[in-house]
C-alpha cells in the first residue's frame, strides 16, 4: 500500500481522521489553503484528544503542580521531584487502554515501553514500575483472554527491559466489559543537574533519529485512541504497535551513555503520533521551526509514503537535537548498541514545520499552532446528581465470618499473586516491599538509608457515585498508602480514564473528579507533576466507570524503620487510628454492599482532608520514631478485611474486641476514610499509653481494639477463622479463574 | 581475587551481579563487552542474567555465538572458575560448556518468587561453604528454566555429582527434571544455575543465603 500525497481531501476523509467540521475549518483558516494528505494526517495526529488534551486542558490547569520539591511539572515527558542529595525521582503514568483491548499482549507491552521511554528520555534510569489494570466481569467472554494477554504483555516487556514491578491494581467490573484499562507507571532516578528536556535550542542544529527503524505499525494509533469503540473494533488491530523490549533496553543504555557525553541539547521520545508529535513538540517548545528530510529516516518496509512515516507509531525510537561537534561520538555509541542513527533534519528560525519527501515538500505548516496552540474546548458539562444515604436497616443478616471469607476470596479482594508473580519484582536488587502490601518500596541505590515508596489508587465506584468525593478519595488513599509505610508523600501523577467528553454527564464526571483531585492535592501538599488523559472509553455508547488513577511517590529517610502490613509478632496490641469512636459507619458504596447484598446505591464515604492529614502525619511520625511494629491502611472491605490482610501477610492470628452496635456490619465492613491499623508490643505498657495519648493530643481517636496471637482470626460476634483457611481461600480465586 | 562480568546487549541483571561481587569481594569486577576477544586474567568469570538479544531465536543462542564466548570457553578449558546465572546458564548451555537444555517453564509463564534450594553437592568449588543437603532460600525470575537432558546425560550428571542445586520441598517452579536448579561441568569449574543468589545477599533483600556461594567462588579465587 502506498498512499500518495495527492489524494483528494473529501469530507469523509476529514471525518475518518477524527477531525470535526469546525476543526477542519480552523485548519483552512490557519493555512489559507486546502491541506495536503500528509498535512491532514499531521493535523489529525496533533489535534486528537490523546495528544492535544483539548477537552481536559481547561480543567487540568486548575490542578496544583508546583511545590518546594518540584523540579519539573506537567508538560514534559515526565514529572521531576527533588529527593535530596542531588538526586531526583522522575515519574509518570500513562494509559494504553484502547490498544490493549484490541491486542492485549502488544497493547500492554507497548504501554509499558512507552512509559519507560518517557522516564529515560529525561535522563533517568528506571527503578520501579506499577500498573493499574481494569477488566470486565470475570464471566464476560473476553475477560480471561484480556487478563492473560495484558499480564503477559506487561511482564514480557518490563521483565526483559529489567525494571522491577513493585505495585499496581487489578479490578473487575461490568463497566469495563467493552473497554479494559491498562495504566502503566514508571519511575526513574536522575541527578538533579542532569535532567534532559524536549525544548530545542539553537538554529541550524542537526535533528537526529535514533533507535529502531520505522515501519507501518501503529499508523493512526493516537487517532484510534481518541475514538469510541463499536462492534468493528477488531478491524483496528493493525493500528496497534509491536513492542521490542530488547531494542528498548539497548536504547536506554545508549541514551544514558550519550547523555554523559554532553552531546544532547534536547530529546523527545517518539510515542503517540511518532515522528510528527516528537518533532513538533521539540520545535514548538523551543520557538523554532523544524525541517525533516524523510529520505534519511531509517525504514524497515519498502515504499513507505510521507503520510505513513509521519504517522507511524513504531516503537523504541527517539528524536534528539545534538551538538554538531559531538555527532561522531554519538553515532559510535548508537552503533555499539546496534541501533540506527540518522540525521533527518535541522532546526530553523521560521517557526514552520516542513517535511520533504523525495525532493518534494509534502508539508509546510505553522509549528506553534500545531503544537502548544492546538484547539481547546470548554465542553458543556452537568454536575453528577448526588445520591441520598440509603436505608440499610432492613438488610438480611449475614454472619461476619461468612462475609469476610466471601470478600477475601472474591474477584476484587482476592490475592493478586497470580498476576504479580509473572512480573520480575526483584530485579536491580533494591526491592524492599513487593506487591501485596500498601505500597511498593525500592531502596535508592548508592544511598545507605533512603528509599522510595510507590502506590497506585482509585476507587471508581466512589467516583461514579460522586466524582468530587471520589476524586478526593483517590488522592487520599494513595497518600495514605505511602504514609502507611512511613514514607513522606512527595508528589503524584494522574491518569484520568473517562468516557466520551462530548456527553455533558461524562464531562461532568471529569470536571468533578479533577476538582476533587485538586482539592485533595492542595490539602495534602501532594502536587500533580505529570499525567495523562484517556477519554472515549466507551463501547456502543456505554461508558466505563470514571477512573482517575493516582500514582504517588513517597520518600523514606531510613528504610530500616519502614512499616509493613504483616503482624510482626504475637502479643502486639492492635490500634485503630480513626476520626471518632463511632469506629465504622459508612456502608454505602462499600465492597460489602456490592459483593454481599448486590447494592450499588448511595454516596461514597466522604473524605475529611484535615483529618486525613492529621492521621497520616501521626502514623508517619510513629513509624519514624520506631514506635510501631506494623501498619496498614483501611480501604476496600473496611476493618475486617484490613485485619485479615495483616494476619494473612504474617500467618499470625488476632482477636478483635470492640463495642458492637446491633448490626456489626458498619463497624466491620464500613469504608469510612482516613483510618489505619497499627500494632505496638502489648508488654510495653508505657509505649502503648504514649501512642494512644499522642493520637488524642493531635485530635485523633487511637483505639485499642485487639491483640495479635494464635493461628486464628477472631472477630466479635462470630466464629474464629483459621488464618491458614483465610489464606488458602484468598489465594485460590485468581488461579482458579485463570488456570 | 579478581573477577570479570561478561556484558551482552539485553542482559539486565549485570548491575545486580556487579553489586554482589563488589559487596562480597570488596572490589568491583572488570566488565568485558561481547565483541572483546580476550578476557583479562581473572579468577572468576560471571555471565549474569537477563534477556541477551531479547531471547530471540532461543534463550542464549545468539549470545553463545558472540566473540567473547570463545574467550570464556578457552578460560574454562584452562580451569578458570566460570559461573552463569539465569540467562548466563542458558548461554553456557548454548555454548556447549554445560550439558542439557532449558525449556519454557511447564506453566508457560514467567515466574518470579522465592524458592527453597537443596545443596545437592556441597563438594564443588561453588557450594563448599554450604553443608551437604542444606536448604537455602533463593529467588527465581525466569520464563525458560525447565531443565532437560536425555536419559544418558541425566544419568551421567547425577552419577558424577554434577547436580549442585535442586528445588526443594515441592518448590520446583518450572518442571525441571529431577528438580534440577543448577549444575556444574565434569571438571567442576563451570556452574550454571537458574535462581538468583545475587538477589539475596544482604538485609535489604530480607536474607543473605546467597552470600556463601559468592564467598566460595571468590574465596577459591583468593
Amino acid at each position: 500500500m502506498t498512499l500518495s500525497n495527492t489524494i483528494p481531501i473529501t469530507d469523509e476523509l476529514v471525518a475518518s481522521h477524527g477531525l470535526k467540521p469546525d476543526e477542519y475549518q480552523r485548519i483552512l483558516d490557519l493555512i489559507g489553503r486546502e491541506p495536503s494528505f500528509t498535512e491532514l494526517g499531521i493535523f489529525s495526529a496533533m489535534w486528537n484528544e490523546h495528544c492535544s488534551y483539548k477537552s481536559s486542558k481547561k480543567w487540568l490547569k486548575t490542578l496544583p503542580t508546583s511545590g518546594p520539591r518540584v523540579i519539573q511539572g506537567p508538560g514534559e515527558n515526565a514529572g521531576v521531584v527533588d529527593i535530596g542529595d542531588g538526586q531526583a525521582v522522575v515519574f509518570k503514568m500513562e494509559s494504553h487502554n484502547h490498544p490493549s483491548y484490541i491486542e492485549p499482549y502488544q497493547g500492554a507491552a507497548t504501554g509499558v515501553g512507552g512509559i519507560l521511554r518517557d522516564v529515560f528520555t529525561m535522563g533517568a534510569r528506571p527503578v520501579a514500575a506499577m500498573n493499574a489494570l481494569r477488566f470486565g466481569v470475570p464471566d464476560h467472554p473476553k475477560t480471561k483472554h484480556l487478563v492473560a494477554g495484558v499480564v503477559a504483555g506487561v511482564g514480557g516487556y518490563g521483565n526483559s527491559f529489567g525494571v522491577p514491578t513493585v505495585g499496581g491494581e487489578v479490578e473487575f467490573d461490568a463497566s469495563y466489559n467493552g473497554n479494559c484499562l491498562v495504566n502503566a507507571f514508571a519511575a526513574g532516578l536522575a541527578d538533579t543537574d542532569k535532567i534532559f528536556l524536549s525544548q530545542a535550542k539553537g538554529v541550524g542544529l542537526p535533528v537526529v533519529y535514533l533507535g529502531a527503524k520505522t515501519g507501518r505499525d501503529g499508523v493512526g494509533g493516537a487517532t484510534m485512541a481518541s475514538a469510541e469503540f463499536d462492534d468493528d473494533i477488531e478491524e483496528k488491530r493493525p493500528t496497534v504497535q509491536v513492542g521490542d523490549p530488547f531494542t528498548e533496553k539497548c536504547l536506554l543504555e545508549a541514551c544514558l551513555e550519550l547523555m554523559k557525553t554532553g552531546a544532547v541539547i534536547a530529546i523527545q521520545d517518539m510515542g503517540a503520533a511518532g515522528l510528527t508529535c516528537s518533532a513538533v513538540e521539540m520545535g514548538a517548545k523551543g520557538d523554532l521551526g523544524i525541517e525533516l528530510d524523510l529520505d534519511a529516516v531509517p525504514v524497515r518496509e519498502e515504499r513507505m509514503s510521507a503520510y505513513e512515516m509521519m504517522l507511524s507509531e513504531s516503537q523504541e525510537r527517539m528524536l534528539m537535537v545534538l551538538r554538531p561537534e559531538k555527532e561522531k561520538e554519538a553515532e559510535a555509541i548508537f552503533r555499539k548498541w546496534g541501533l540506527d542513527f540518522a540525521i533527518v533534519g535541522k532546526t530553523t528560525d521560521d517557526l514552520r514545520f516542513r517535511v520533504i519527501h523525495q525532493g518534494e515538500e509534502v508539508a509546510n505548516l505553522p509549528i506553534k499552532e500545531l503544537g502548544d496552540q492546538a484547539p481547546e474546548y470548554d465542553r458543556p458539562w452537568v454536575e453528577s446528581p448526588k445520591a441520598a444515604l440509603p436505608d440499610f436497616s432492613v438488610l438480611p443478616a449475614i454472619d461476619p465470618a461468612d462475609a469476610l471469607l466471601k470478600l477475601i476470596s472474591s474477584p476484587n479482594l482476592s490475592s493478586r499473586r497470580w498476576v504479580w508473580e509473572q512480573y520480575d519484582t526483584l530485579i536491580q536488587g533494591n526491592s524492599l516491599q513487593r506487591p501485596g502490601g500498601d505500597a511498593g518500596v525500592v531502596r535508592v541505590e548508592g544511598h545507605e538509608t533512603k528509599a522510595l515508596a510507590f502506590s497506585s489508587d482509585v476507587t471508581p465506584r466512589y467516583v461514579e457515585a460522586d466524582p468530587f468525593e471520589g476524586g478526593k478519595q483517590a488522592v487520599a488513599e494513595c497518600w495514605r498508602n505511602l504514609c502507611a509505610t512511613g514514607a513522606l508523600p512527595l508528589a503524584a501523577t494522574d491518569n484520568l480514564n473517562f468516557g466520551n467528553p462530548e456527553r455533558p454527564e461524562i464531562m461532568g464526571q471529569l470536571v468533578g473528579a479533577i476538582k476533587g483531585i485538586g482539592e485533595a492535592c492542595r490539602a495534602l501538599d501532594f502536587p500533580i507533576v505529570s499525567g495523562n488523559v484517556s477519554l472515549y472509553n466507551e463501547t456502543n455508547g456505554k461508558a466505563i466507570m470514571p477512573t482517575p488513577t493516582i500514582g504517588g511517590v513517597g520518600l523514606i529517610d531510613d528504610w530500616s524503620k519502614m512499616a509493613r502490613i504483616g503482624f510482626a509478632a504475637e502479643g502486639d496490641a492492635i490500634l485503630l487510628v480513626c476520626k471518632s469512636n463511632m469506629w465504622g459507619t459508612h456502608l454505602a458504596q462499600s465492597a460489602y454492599m456490592r459483593d454481599l447484598h448486590g447494592r450499588r446505591d448511595g454516596p461514597p464515604p466522604p473524605v475529611d482532608l484535615v483529618h486525613e492529614r492529621k492521621a497520616g502525619e501521626f502514623v508517619r511520625d510513629a513509624i519514624h520514631d520506631g514506635r510501631i511494629t506494623a501498619c496498614h491502611d483501611l480501604s476496600d472491605g473496611g476493618l475486617a478485611v484490613a485485619v485479615a490482610e495483616m494476619a494473612m501477610a504474617s500467618g499470625i492470628g488476632a482477636a478483635i474486641s470492640l463495642p458492637m452496635p446491633t448490626d456489626p456490619a458498619p463497624v466491620l465492613f464500613g469504608e469510612d476514610q482516613g483510618r489505619y491499623l497499627m500494632t505496638v508490643p502489648r508488654a510495653d505498657k508505657q509505649l502503648l499509653r504514649e501512642v494512644i495519648d499522642e493520637g488524642a493530643a493531635r485530635g485523633l481517636v487511637v483505639a485499642w481494639i485487639g491483640e495479635t496471637g494464635g493461628t486464628e482470626l477472631k472477630l466479635p460476634g462470630t466464629r474464629a477463622i483459621s488464618v491458614k483457611d483465610l489464606s488458602s481461600r484468598h489465594e485460590a480465586w485468581f488461579p482458579g479463574f485463570m488456570d | 581475587m579478581k573477577s570479570a562480568v561478561i556484558l551482552l546487549p539485553g542482559l539486565n541483571r549485570d548491575r545486580d551481579m556487579i553489586a554482589a561481587l563488589t559487596k562480597i569481594g570488596g572490589k568491583a569486577p572488570v566488565t568485558v563487552w561481547q565483541t572483546d576477544t580476550e578476557i583479562p586474567d581473572v579468577d572468576l568469570i560471571v555471565i549474569p542474567g537477563g534477556f541477551s538479544y531479547g531471547d530471540y531465536l532461543r534463550c542464549g543462542a545468539i549470545a553463545a555465538r558472540m566473540p567473547v564466548m570463545r574467550a570464556v570457553a578457552e578460560k574454562a578449558t584452562k580451569g578458570v572458575t566460570v559461573m552463569g546465572v539465569c540467562n548466563g546458564f542458558q548461554i553456557l548451555l548454548e555454548a556447549g560448556l554445560l550439558p542439557g537444555a532449558l525449556m519454557r517453564n511447564a506453566s508457560l509463564k514467567f515466574v518470579c518468587r522465592e524458592v527453597k534450594l537443596e545443596v545437592a553437592n556441597a563438594g564443588t568449588r561453588f557450594t563448599d561453604r554450604y553443608a551437604q543437603g542444606q536448604l537455602i532460600r533463593c529467588p527465581i525470575a525466569h520464563h525458560d528454566g525447565n531443565y532437560f537432558a536425555d536419559e544418558a546425560t541425566l544419568a551421567r550428571i547425577e552419577g558424577e555429582g554434577q547436580v549442585a542445586f535442586r528445588y526443594a520441598e515441592g518448590t520446583n517452579p518450572n518442571g525441571s527434571l529431577n528438580d534440577i536448579a543448577g549444575i556444574v561441568n565434569g571438571a567442576g569449574n563451570v556452574l550454571g544455575m537458574m535462581p538468583h543468589p545475587e538477589n539475596l545477599i544482604e538485609d535489604a533483600h530480607g536474607g543473605s543465603d546467597g552470600r556463601a556461594l559468592f564467598e566460595a567462588a571468590l574465596g577459591r579465587a583468593a
